[in-house]
């Protein structure tokens, strides 16, 4: 039982991992620019399909590469078109319009790939176990983890020593402020987008290796991101972080005696730190 | 606020709605529509028309009210096939439900705002249907609730058919729907009502006056989940079924976009909104596979250009 | 075989019939000026286009339009052009997919309705044809009920029930992997059948059921109910899901090695799922509802290669002959009894045998009096990563297991069909 439990923390953790990185990008988003964005789970899936019709040429781990940046290009032609004209207006319409963009992504995969599951292999040497009672640590979920850790560290040394990074964290403090200081907020908004997707594109090539390629990859995975935020609390890129490995963990060791519960103890798990702590794990007192 | 001729068109106008209400039943087949149709239009309208009591009257943004729709439709469901197969005590059971949960978890998230409100609104309706998804045994889980249907009524002087007559069931909604929409409109021109809209237009000034604003805010949010539930036990006996789908938080954007589409700040809006929404879903659906392109690129396009909806362009027309 | 049926002399009468009612139509109504022989036959079908079953649903509907081509090449039914309505069911709001059951029966007045792939759906649309006296034909749902618990005179079934796949698997399982199972099993109707199907197998062969995980449907992540499975150490993990759960759990499991350790096999398994998967999560013991390589069947190259065409060029799939099949009862039940008439083709239908030409598949099935269920023939077989010369082969049968064989007998069904007077 004890091995059980000790297999279902570790596996949570890994899961953890993945959701977190979506959750993150999300999180960069909402915290400069107020938008809360439905249609991430839709860029999950243009950068899975993105590297799926790009292996062919580039292989695996050229389609790991090439494919996010494609997807945040994407994503800036997105920012630059319609998510622009909804900063600063009521939260209501970023909702509905991202809303809307969510539904056109995923029937616009549909379209240009088809309804079916596509076959996504990945490379031989990624695929299978590492050792026979840890089965459950395949070299692919270890290179997921220690991606997801990379792009963690990098973004955190993005935000900490870059100019741009300097700007994001000082924007999502007090973004006026930083509009008067000269810099040019909409340039700093659209990067923050950008980084933002291009961190959904990496998730979307790293679920493609796990799920089936459907167009519906994207939409499951959105709300536990949004609980990973909420429970890390608004406007803390760390809290994200830690919200995200908590709920692969909950919902994994859960597994164990409930199955059945194991989706709902995550809602259950936001609606006690909102009690106990209504701003979240990290959240700063009075921001929302 | 006394009336004046100022607000003429706005009588002429509701006359007109209730009008087309009355007499959809005998010309919806004549273009192209079906009485069912009419009937989900009323269900959904009435759903639309309490979130917009809270969205557009009281200033506040909830993103998860299908989770209270879903109840009533479970409540409904539950009790008639289990309990009692009334169909009036299935929606009171659905009615109920919805209330006590709303009220509950009102209580936990009134003191939140904006984004934050709609977040946690979202996430606490994933509760409720995961709850419907997964406990198997009683919901049916994603096979849903079926094997009932909604019952013919006895007054003991006449007897209603609402289950084999589409027409009377259309009534039969049509009635709930018009006592739901006098008490909100009532409420809504009481003080109370005034108070919600002081909360809207500057909720720090209006504390500042000493009113209780997140007692008012509670109440508003309860009030509209109320009328949402009653939508929900509605939508039930409309397909007699109970689905887990409803209570899904894609639900609760719909009726969002119900409410924009047709103007928030406007009474009768939801009901346009949600008229055109279902009516259009229904019309793409059929005419192309990719209707969710379409129905995307129509959120879109509402955000972008109609962000006042169809009873916001139409008012500044009429009243510069 | 239908073109025979139809020229038949006796049609006159039915034209006459027609041309009275006609008559007596336009002196009740002066509204109605089009001639009812002009009017089309309408075959409504209610299925997925969009969501998780999409791609099942689209298959089925392109079978159905190339049935719908041949007969109104063959001359339509009872002389008139047959017209086939599609409607987006979604995969999962049953809400939508009763509305579109309405206004296909109230609005278009259909004279025959089709769907659904999800079980839940075709139960719903069941009760509400029947409530309209509209011949429904299931074409993929696969849930016991449609034609057990919730039979109606009036719903046909052309899929199987869950309970045939497993009689059909089941014993081969237990001879050749051992007697101790582990289930990872969807959580809705379909699943749950499969499992009391496979389990009453256990029971009969004294085998155990060493655990079983319930998943909801479109569960991304297998880890921890595999996790699970290792530790109850079983010979066979059976794998009861479907469709993209089907091919999420299937390549997880690989992933983790499992398939080195332990059989993994199921009961139900489509052509569509293993093209999904990447080859090397091409493995496993199923049963196929129907494939494309028969070499000794009649009229299955004409098929496949009609298919193609419509298909992207990819070979047809078991959905595809589910929707070929469907339409082409609807023709032949208005033929046999030269009307269209719900009670009366319905009658027509019982012990009804499919002419080789719609069948496709050996042993003459036929629809079974008593529960209106297709009696088919089940493929039992394993997967392969690709055929040795054919690329598109991914399924090897190994053994035919008569439909009859496989059904319960109609008094262990729970059907108790009740017509109408």
């Amino acid at each position: 039982m004890t091995q059980l439990i000790l297999y279902n923390v570790f596996n949570g953790l890994i899961v953890g991992a993945f959701y977190a990185l979506m959750a993150l990008g999300l999180s960069l988003i909402l915290n400069l620019s107020g938008v809360i964005n439905f249609a991430h789970g839709g860029f999950l899936a243009v950068g899975a399909y993105l590297a799926f019709a790009l292996i062919p040429y580039l292989g695996f781990w050229g389609a790991l590469v090439i494919s996010p940046l494609l997807t945040a290009l994407f994503g800036l032609v997105i920012e630059r078109l319609l998510i622009r004209r909804l900063y600063g207006r009521d939260p209501l319409y970023s909702l509905l319009l991202t809303f809307g963009l969510a539904f056109m992504l995923e029937d616009g995969t549909r379209f240009i790939w088809g309804p079916q599951t596509l076959p996504f292999s990945i490379p031989d040497s990624l695929s299978s176990p590492l050792s026979s009672s840890f089965f459950f640590l395949t070299g692919y979920r270890l290179f997921m983890v220690l991606l997801v850790t990379a792009a963690v560290i990098a973004l955190f040394l993005i935000l900490s020593y870059t100019r741009l990074g300097v700007r994001i964290r000082a924007g999502t403090l007090d973004l006026e402020t930083v509009s008067v200081l000269g810099v040019n907020v909409r340039i700093l908004r659209s990067l923050n987008f950008g980084l933002g997707i291009y961190l959904a594109g990496l998730a979307g090539v790293l679920a493609a290796g796990m799920l089936g390629l459907q167009p519906t990859i994207g939409s499951d995975l959105i709300m536990p991101s949004f609980v990973a935020i909420i429970i890390g609390g608004l406007g803390s890129l760390p809290g994200t972080l830690v919200g995200g490995l908590l709920i692969g963990v909950a919902s994994g060791v859960v597994t164990v005696w409930f199955p059945s519960a194991s989706e709902a103890m995550i809602y259950v798990m936001m609606g006690l730190v909102l009690l106990v702590r209504p701003r979240g794990l990290f959240g700063e007192e009075g921001r929302f | 606020m006394k009336d004046g001729p100022q607000d003429y068109p706005k009588y002429v106008g509701a006359a007109v709605i209730w009008l087309a209400l009355l007499s959809m039943p005998f010309w919806i087949n004549r273009v192209g529509g079906y009485t069912q149709l009419g009937t989900e239009v009323l269900v959904m309208a009435l759903a639309a028309t309490a979130l917009n009591f809270l969205l557009g009257f009281t200033g506040v943004l909830s993103f998860g009210h299908a989770a209270y729709f879903g109840l009533g439709v479970y409540g409904a469901g539950l009790t008639i096939k289990y309990l009692l197969p009334s169909t009036l005590a299935g929606m009171a059971v659905g009615v109920l439900t919805a209330v006590v949960a709303a009220a509950i978890i009102g209580l936990l998230i009134v003191h939140l705002r904006g984004i934050y409100f709609a977040m946690v609104t979202i996430a606490f309706g994933q509760v409720f249907y995961f709850i419907a998804f997964r406990w198997n045994n009683v919901t049916g889980g994603d096979d849903g609730l079926s094997n009932w249907s909604r019952q013919p009524i006895d007054f003991g002087f006449a007897r209603l058919d609402i289950l084999h007559s589409p027409v009377t069931f259309y009534y039969f909604v049509l009635f709930f729907f018009a006592v739901a929409v006098a008490i909100m409109a009532a409420l809504l021109r009481s003080p109370f009502g005034r108070t919600l809209l002081a909360i809207r237009e500057n909720e720090r000034r209006t504390r500042f006056l000493g009113v209780p604003v997140d007692r008012h805010i509670w109440l508003s949010w309860l009030i509209s989940c109320t009328f949402v539930g009653l939508a929900g036990t509605l939508y039930a006996l409309l397909n007699n079924f109970a689905d887990p789908h409803t209570l899904y938080w894609e639900q609760s954007g719909v009726f969002v976009i119900m409410a924009v589409l047709g103007g928030m700040r406007s009474f009768w809006g939801p009901l346009i909104g949600a008229a055109i929404y279902v009516v259009l879903q229904d019309y793409v659906s059929t005419m192309t596979q990719n209707w969710m392109s379409f129905i995307g690129l129509f959120f879109v396009l509402v955000v972008l250009f109609f962000p006042r909806g169809v009873l916001g362009i139409i008012r500044r027309k009429v009243v510069p | 075989m239908f073109k025979h049926v139809a020229s038949r002399p006796v049609q006159r009468r039915t034209v006459l019939k027609a041309g009275l009612a006609l008559g007596a139509m336009q002196v009740a109504s002066p509204f109605v000026v089009k001639a009812l022989a002009d009017e089309p036959v309408k075959i409504g079908l209610n299925d997925p286009l969009t969501g998780t079953y999409a791609q099942l649903g689209k298959n089925e509907q392109i079978g159905c339009q190339l049935a719908v081509d041949e007969i109104n090449k063959k001359g339509g039914i009872l002389g008139r052009k047959v017209e086939l309505i599609s409607e987006d069911s979604t995969s999962s709001d049953t809400g939508v997919a009763v509305q579109k059951g309405h206004k296909l029966i109230d609005r278009d007045k259909v004279n025959f309705l089709l769907g659904n792939v999800n079980s839940a759906m075709a139960v719903a649309l069941g009760d509400l044809a029947s409530q309209a006296g509209v011949l429904h034909i299931v074409t993929g749902g696969h849930t016991d009920a449609v034609t057990g618990t919730d039979c109606h005179w009036n719903v046909f079934r052309v899929c199987n029930t869950t309970r045939m796949e497993t009689e059909a698997v089941g014993k081969t399982l237990i001879d050749k992997y051992g007697k101790k199972w582990y289930f990872i099993t969807p959580d809705y109707a379909f699943g749950h059948t499969l499992q009391q199907g496979f389990e009453a197998t256990l029971k009969k062969y004294s085998g155990t059921e060493v655990g079983a995980s319930l998943t909801p449907l479109g569960a991304t992540d297998y880890s921890s109910y595999l996790i699970k499975a290792q530790a109850a150490n079983p010979n066979v993990i059976i794998f009861l899901t479907a469709g993209q759960d089907a091919v999420n759990s299937l390549k997880q499991a690989v992933q983790f090695g499992l398939n080195k350790k332990y059989h993994i096999a199921g009961a139900q398994q489509e052509l569509e799922v293993l093209e999904g998967l990447p080859p090397s999560a091409r493995i496993g013991t199923w049963v196929f509802e129907w494939y494309w390589k028969q070499p000794n069947v009649p009229h299955i190259k004409e098929f496949v290669a009609d298919i193609r065409k419509r298909n992207g060029g990819k070979v047809p799939t078991a959905r595809h002959w589910f929707g070929y099949v469907s339409v082409w009862t609807c023709a032949h039940a208005a033929a046999g009894t030269k009307s269209l008439d719900g009670h009366k083709m319905a009658k027509f239908l019982q012990n009804w045998k499919l002419p080789p030409e719609i069948a496709l598949m050996p042993n003459e099935p036929f629809y079974r009096k008593g529960d209106n269920q297709l009696m088919p023939t089940l493929y039992v077989g394993h997967a392969q990563e690709h055929g040795k010369d054919d690329p598109e082969d991914l399924f090897v049968v190994d053994q035919e297991v008569k439909g009859v064989d496989a059904a319960l007998p109609v008094a262990e069904t729970g059907c108790k069909m009740k017509w109408p007077a």
